[in-house]
């Protein structure tokens, strides 16, 4: 049965999440956590001056907030921080209106949470992720170097 | 019983129910074009006609302010407000209506024990016993209590299927324990507890014990006299009643030793400028306007559930739940939590694979509203080993049928995320 929300990408992201798992040695560790749902989340990032190299990221949660994650993953490998927040704040205003006043970038895999937008107590799964994500990059901005 | 006997009580019940239906508005509401199918009355219940219209009426006809104005309306309204503490102090077997105070809530009539007495008569060493399946209400007013008072909470063991291990009791309930505080129906496992048991146990050892009917006053019929217990905390929007209201029941004797948790007006005798007396009870805590419109509503949602029984209500909660468990037992990759028998009127369950969340969201899609989540006992989900779970609650209602709804519901979740694979 196919089901408009919780379409072939979604779930193929939520039953095969690409990067999952931890980083033996990573530069930053975060732990973002939805008491609401339960979810939980740790996400490991290898940062290599301004460049994210590589990122890990574990836990569990719903489809919404797995997949979102997942998807997550594959945008920002290689990304510099300040790509990064962009993507952030980009998503978050996709949220906001379900993609209807999105630039011309393509969002890629993402376009398949755009049903989401239409469920506000659902915004927060599909943003737990990138909210812990922001906050491991901002975390890296206050090492000593 | 006979099996003919059975069917035209069957029967009787669901003509009932049918009739019932007709008192209830937002029953004939639709959710994404659906009928609703509502399943959520643990969170909350729906309100008949009958006391939407008590609540019209008294703004219409008698609003004032209460004890207060000599004028007609305020006597009126005192009238109105005090008739309806008759009511719900007759509907769970108070002694005297003295003892009944009107409350925000159960939560507001917990803390209002909590700091009312135990923060005037706990010592440090003492300690509170609660239960791991108490909601968040019941927990945390005693966490920061006995944090304050260095007092120790202790916890009562549970059965793996989610009961009171009673044989625990003589090694819990010994002298430093001097507050039992535990639900009498949970809102989560449906668990029923042996309240009456428990009360006489602690008053064994000279313990108070409140018990937080939240759960049980909409369902079960409940004197605390019989049940013996000293405090008992309840809310009117679980019980066809609005929001905004709700009781503290509390023996004369302890209310009379306690602070008030609020000052202000209402509450006071003589007021100086430096200090106060307090007013007789219960109006010693109900500082402030209460919410009266809501009070009198309370008054009227007692009488609604008067006027269908508790004893049909108890039956009809019985059919539906046994009904609703023998076809979520016998369905593939459903876990339940909780007792199979002896339980309150609701059932929390998960499906394999499926997130709580996802599955409400798609149930909701059908318009059939459960609750998913914690259920604001977070502590009961990591004994229970699950971020959170689904739950489906009745009320005086739900139909059979509507349980078949959620089961399709649940059918189709799992064919969404291709369960069957
Ligand atoms: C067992 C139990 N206790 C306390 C509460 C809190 O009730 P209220 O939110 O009406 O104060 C609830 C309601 O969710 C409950 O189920």
């Amino acid at each position: 049965m196919r089901d408009e929300l919780y379409g072939e990408i979604l779930l193929d992201h939520y039953r095969y999440p690409r990067h999952f798992g931890a980083l033996p040695n990573p530069s930053v560790r975060i732990e973002g956590k939805n008491p609401l749902c339960g979810d939980e989340f740790l996400i490991d990032l290898n940062l290599e001056g301004d460049v994210l190299r590589e990122i890990r990221f574990s836990g569990r949660g719903c489809a919404i907030s797995m997949a979102s994650a997942s998807m997550m993953t594959e945008l920002v490998t290689g990304k510099s921080v300040a790509e990064i927040q962009k993507w952030i704040d980009r998503f978050r205003n996709f949220l906001r209106d379900g993609g209807a006043h999105r630039d011309e970038v393509d969002m890629g895999d993402l376009q398949a949470l755009a049903g989401v937008a239409h469920l506000p107590v659902r915004v927060k799964c599909a943003l737990i992720a990138w909210t812990t994500l922001e906050e491991g990059i901002g975390q890296r901005k206050n090492e000593p170097r | 019983m006979s099996l003919m006997e059975t069917t035209i009580k069957a029967n009787r019940v669901l003509s009932t129910v049918e009739k019932l239906r007709e008192d209830f508005p937002i029953l004939k509401t639709t959710v994404h074009g659906k009928p609703l199918v509502y399943l959520d009355n643990a969170a909350t219940s729906q309100r008949p006609s009958q006391v939407l219209a008590a609540y019209c009426f008294f703004c219409q006809s008698h609003n004032a302010n209460v004890h207060r104005g000599i004028h007609t309306l305020g006597e009126q309204a005192t009238d109105r407000y005090e008739a309806a503490r008759r009511k719900v102090a007759a509907f769970i077997g108070a002694p005297s209506e003295k003892t009944v105070v009107f409350t925000r809530g159960t939560t507001e009539s917990i803390n209002l024990v909590a700091y009312g007495y135990a923060r005037k008569f706990l010592k440090p060493g003492d300690a509170v016993v609660l239960t791991p399946m108490e909601h968040h209400a019941n927990l945390v007013p005693w966490q920061i209590v006995a944090t304050t008072m260095g007092a120790n909470l202790r916890f009562w063991p549970m059965t793996p299927e989610g009961t009171l291990d009673m044989s625990a009791a003589s090694d819990l309930l010994q002298p430093p324990v001097k507050i039992v505080a535990l639900t009498h129906v949970s809102n989560v496992l449906g668990t029923i507890n042996p309240v009456k048991e428990i009360a006489r146990r602690a008053h064994a050892i000279g313990a108070k014990m409140l018990v937080d009917g939240a759960q049980a006053v909409p369902h079960i019929p409940v004197n605390v006299a019989d049940i013996g217990c000293d405090f008992y905390a309840f809310s009117a929007h679980k019980m066809c009643g609005p929001t905004g209201v709700g009781a503290l029941w509390g023996r004369e004797e302890l209310l009379d030793e306690m602070d008030p948790f609020m000052t202000g007006g209402e509450m006071i005798r003589e007021v100086w400028l430096d200090h106060a007396t307090w007013n007789e009870l219960p109006y010693k805590f109900e500082p402030g306007t209460p919410p009266i419109a809501e009070a009198v509503s309370m008054g009227a949602a007692v009488d609604y559930l008067n006027h269908v029984g508790m004893d049909w209500l108890q039956e009809h909660d019985r059919q539906l739940v046994n009904y609703a468990m023998n076809q979520l037992l016998a369905e593939d990759g459903v876990k339940i939590f909780g007792p199979q028998d002896g339980r309150g009127a609701l059932i929390s369950f998960n499906v394999e694979g499926v997130h709580p969340h996802d599955l409400a969201t798609l149930l909701d899609r059908d318009g059939i509203a459960v609750r998913a989540g914690h259920h604001c006992a977070q502590p009961l989900m990591r004994w229970l080993g699950v971020p959170a779970t689904a739950r489906a609650s009745f009320y005086l209602y739900n139909l059979p049928e509507e349980i078949d709804q959620l089961m399709e519901g649940i059918r189709r979740a799992k064919e969404v995320f291709a369960y069957a694979r």
